[in-house]
């Protein structure tokens, strides 16, 4: 089926590709739209999740600090013994269950002159708490280097610590808060030490490690020098920073992205997760201790669900568009099936089988108008036929009649040559070839009496029927007339009175009568309108000179008169008539008194059917096939030479 | 059923031994050496972890085991106490130890330049060793801190010195003005700690006018006399591993970071990248005259002198004396 050569698959194609093309771009609004708004949730979701995670560490954290805190105030303003302090430190550890460990460490020489460091510390041990002293266990660098006691000596102010594994409660990830306190004595603020608790991470990085978003999503906590501390992939735990990350990644984006975090701001963004997957994070800070926390919620898998309605959306708008396409194929056949019958029936219609019933159609439609339509024009064009039936049998009757009044218009004229063989005076021969069935040309010759013979050749406005009829009444009253009055002019003057007389129709006829004396070759002859004849004597070939005058016919009352030549032994007189001059070649091109003249010449001396014989054959070749415009008449006449003891001037 | 688990326990640790001759305490035809490195496991010591984990020190005829190294262990007394037959030291250590009076020899200089840094925030204003008077500078212990004290002295300033730790959190948090720093460690600690490299400036020691050597390997000069042969075989072997080291640095890299997990360390990958690759650095001067591993005559009398003068030492023994060679020896 080619495209373009079935309506029924143009109509499927431009319905089915518009049908998709909005499907598409709904699909696609429906896809932008609904990620839009998972966007927006999802935001609200992980700010949410993180906050909740974010306030469960800080919570932590806090209870921590104000035991610290508690501890360094207390130890500030009663400025314990040795024994007091081991109670205090002692209590402390027993009584919260957060605290892993303990220490209030001093300056040098700053609990006892003599002893350069004093830092006891009580940790909770397998079977209960241990004391160990922190000037003892820290041989190659004295504590007061530590980081947990540097920092916040150098700051003045509480710290937590950068998480680490303390290695001596069994490789425990802690954080240690830390709070200097002071010599507050007579108004001074000297630096004393500082108080330590140490806080174990594990069931918070656990509790943070184990959060399960989705199927990848996860939480993540950071420490302020981008530390991981709790993260679903446990080699990077304590080993790499966020940035050490984005170093190997080599993308300055996360790099940027950390030191964001690390600065304490929070936000949502999109980023490529460790684990290689598109997600979206949220990240806020821990309060306390400025580390960061954040949630990945994996994009693909949250959009998983849009994506999976999208795709049976999809299908199911497949499913859709193949039911529009045999809902559209089947009503498109049902409207081009009747077109296709009725285009059958309109083939065979043209061949000509008009009989044939049209298929009916089914409903009032465009193709039942169509078919309506088709029924009328099979009833006309049947109609239309028979009567041209009809007008054919009565052509083909008036074609037969025609041939019959042919053969009669024939009959009319003398067709037997020699015409006059007991004559030796002269030869006399003549030709009729109509145009149509019945000519409006004429000749005729006759003796008058023994002498005189009459001889015209006539042309009659018209052919056809009405040509010939007028002939047939023209020829009669020449005839008649001739026989009658014996002179040319008479005869003309006579026939023109009785044809003008009742005229209606304005018929005419050219006519050139003569009359020759065959005992003297005396010619008498009048001419009503018609070529002058051609002359062919002992000085070559001339036409007759004469006075031209009017056809027969149109004007009643016309007189015409006689002029004489004497033809001498071998002249030839050609009559003719203007089908001869006027005939056409193919090219339209007519055959000329030139012409004629020229072929005369060729035959000049000749009998006169061997004259008229060539002039036909000259005439056939010039007209090469071109149908015949009108009637060709010829009559030429030989006179062989006055008898002797004829009279000139006879009658 | 716990004493069939035991059992199995001790059949499989039998067949172990049985099935590892490298555990064997005494290979046949190998010299056991000891190398007590300066620090615990990390890039700075590839070369010889993967001297021993590819058996480039077995090729040499030798069984080296490493001593366990840190904080609060002395390769030094290692040495003097017999403990180790080799360690390595910075070339300021060995020459005041020998001043002591210890008998150390230079076998080997690795790092033919010194790495430290001094390094501030922009923000602090400080950009010349001038501009840290007295602002707090931190300073680690030991003999680390010797080229800085001779900075400070040579140019007249006087800082508030602050005892450094191991970390670089005090710096981090705003504690000191200044902090010390080796460009292959705690620069780089720094850079993925989130602070970028135009937010700080940095002074290397070596631009100062000193290149102060750093890491070599050193000998008791009794030990490298008694046993010639094992001292040159372990100084080639180690020359050898670090070459290696340097054309397969993700091999190394593996190698280094499975020490550090061993000894429960924090173990980061690009750390330990960077680290071997400032080591090649360190190791490789521009100048083409000097071999890997060769100590320059130049180099150590300069930082003779420069101890002599900040009275850290007497006197310093000759280049000769000091630079332990099979060659020397045969003299």
């Amino acid at each position: 089926m080619r495209v373009t050569g079935s309506i029924a698959a143009r109509l499927v194609l431009v319905i089915l590709l518009s049908g998709a093309v909005i499907y598409c771009f709904t699909l696609a609004y429906i896809f932008y739209e609904s990620r839009a708004v998972l966007q927006r949730e999802v935001e609200t979701n992980s700010r949410n999740l993180a906050l909740s995670l974010v306030n469960l560490v800080d919570a932590r954290l806090t209870a921590v600090a104000k035991v610290t805190e508690a501890l360094a105030r207390t130890v500030e303003v009663v400025e314990p013994g040795e024994a007091e302090l081991l109670a205090l430190i002692r209590a402390t550890v027993a009584s919260n269950a957060e605290i892993r460990g303990s220490a209030v460490a001093y300056e040098p020489f700053a609990f006892d002159a003599r002893r350069k460091y004093f830092a006891p510390y009580y940790f909770k041990d397998t079977g209960g708490l241990a004391l160990s002293r922190l000037e003892d266990t820290y041989l190659a660098t004295p504590y007061v280097h530590s980081d947990w006691y540097q920092i916040p000596r150098e700051l003045q102010q509480h710290e937590w610590s950068e998480p680490y594994y303390d290695e001596g409660g069994g490789h425990v990830l802690t954080t240690t808060c830390s709070v200097p306190f002071y010599d507050t004595r007579n108004g001074r603020r000297e630096l004393r030490g500082v108080v330590t608790a140490d806080l174990s991470l594990d069931d918070l990085t656990a509790v943070i490690g184990s959060v399960k978003i989705l199927e990848h999503g996860y939480a993540s906590l950071l420490s302020r020098n981008g530390m991981i501390l709790a993260h679903p992939v446990s080699e990077l735990i304590m080993n790499d920073t966020f940035f050490s990350i984005a170093e190997a990644r080599k993308d300055p984006a996360m790099r940027e992205l950390g030191r964001r975090m690390v600065r304490g701001e929070s936000g949502f963004v999109r980023y490529r997760a460790i684990a290689g997957f598109d997600s979206y994070m949220y990240y806020a800070p821990i309060p306390h201790t400025g580390w960061t926390l954040a949630v990945l919620f994996p994009r693909d898998e949250l959009l998983a669900g849009t994506v999976h309605l999208l795709a049976r959306t999809a299908l199911l708008g497949l499913a859709g568009l193949v039911l529009l396409a045999f809902a559209v194929i089947n009503v498109v056949r049902s409207m081009t099936g009747p077109l296709r019958r009725l285009s059958k029936a309109a083939d065979e219609l043209a061949q000509g089988n008009f009989e044939l019933a049209l298929p009916p159609a089914r409903y009032h439609d465009e193709v039942g108008a169509l078919t309506a339509s088709f029924e009328s024009m099979r009833t006309s064009l049947k109609d239309y036929i028979r009567d041209l039936t009809e007008t054919t049998a009565a052509k083909e009757r008036i074609q037969s009649e025609l041939k019959v009044a042919t053969d009669i218009q024939a009959s009319l004229l003398p067709r037997v040559f020699p015409a006059f063989p007991e004559r030796s005076e002269f030869d006399i021969f003549a030709s009729m070839d109509p145009a149509k069935e019945v000519g409006g040309d004429f000749y005729d010759f006759f003796f008058l009496d023994d002498n005189n013979l009459c001889f015209l050749i006539a042309d009659v406005a018209d052919k056809g029927v009405p040509a010939a009829l007028y002939m047939m009444v023209a020829k009669t009253l020449l005839k008649s007339e001739g026989q009658r009055l014996r002179e040319p002019d008479a005869m003309l003057t006579s026939v023109n009175r009785i044809l003008a007389a009742d005229n209606e129709r304005c018929m005419f006829a050219t006519v050139f009568c003569a009359i020759l004396d065959v005992s003297t070759g005396q010619l008498r002859y009048a001419n009503a309108g018609h070529n002058p004849p051609v002359i062919l004597d002992s000085n070559g070939l001339r036409f007759l000179a004469m006075k031209a005058e009017l056809m027969l016919g149109p004007v009643p009352g016309t007189e015409y008169h006689t002029a004489r030549l004497r033809l001498q032994a071998g002249d030839t007189i050609f009559l003719y008539t203007d089908g001869v001059t006027e005939a056409k070649d193919p090219r339209e091109r007519l055959y000329g008194e030139q012409a004629l003249r020229e072929a005369l010449a060729k035959v000049a001396g000749q009998d006169p059917a061997t004259i008229i014989h060539s002039i036909r054959d000259d005439l056939r070749r010039h007209a090469a096939g071109a149908p015949q415009s009108d009637d060709v008449t010829m009559l030429a006449l030989k006179f062989g030479g006055a008898r002797p003891g004829g009279k000139v001037g006879a009658a | 059923m716990r004493w069939l688990r035991q059992v199995a326990l001790v059949l499989l640790g039998l067949a172990c031994a049985v099935a590892w001759p490298a555990d064997d305490p005494h290979p046949p035809g190998r010299n056991r050496v000891t190398l007590m490195p300066l620090w615990s496991p990390q890039a700075q010591f590839a070369g010889y972890y993967v001297g021993i984990d590819k058996g480039i020190y077995a090729r040499h005829g030798l069984d080296v085991r490493l001593l366990p190294a840190g904080p609060g262990l002395s390769p030094v007394d290692a040495l003097s106490q017999g403990k180790a037959d080799f360690a390595v030291l910075w070339l300021t250590t060995a020459l005041r130890h020998r001043d002591r009076g210890l008998p150390l020899v230079n076998l080997a200089q690795m790092v033919q330049r010194s790495s430290m840094m001094l390094v501030s925030k922009r923000s602090t204003g400080i950009r010349t060793i001038a501009d840290m008077n007295g602002r707090s500078v931190g300073l680690w212990g030991g003999d680390l801190s010797i080229p800085v004290y001779a900075l400070f002295e040579r140019e007249r300033v006087v800082v508030r010195e602050v005892p450094q730790g191991i970390t670089v959190n005090l710096f981090l948090r705003g504690g000191i003005d200044v902090a010390s720093a080796m460009w292959y460690n705690e620069y780089h600690t720094l850079l993925i700690s989130g602070v970028d490299p135009g937010e700080l400036n940095t002074i290397f020691i070596a631009d100062e006018g000193l290149r102060y050597p750093e890491d070599g390997l050193y000998a008791l000069e009794s030990t490298a006399q008694a046993r010639p042969a094992i001292t040159t075989a372990f100084v080639r072997a180690s020359l050898e591993a670090w070459a290696y080291a340097f054309e397969h640095p993700d091999e190394t890299v593996d190698i280094v970071l499975h020490r550090m997990r061993e000894a429960r360390l924090p173990a980061n990958r690009v750390h330990q990248r960077w680290m071997l690759d400032r080591m090649s650095d360190l190791m490789h001067t521009p100048s083409s005259d000097t071999r890997p591993g060769q100590l320059v005559r130049a180099d150590y009398l300069a930082v003779g002198e420069s101890m002599k003068r900040e009275k850290l030492i007497a006197a310093y023994p000759t280049y000769d004396d000091f630079h332990w060679s099979a060659d020397a020896r045969d003299r």
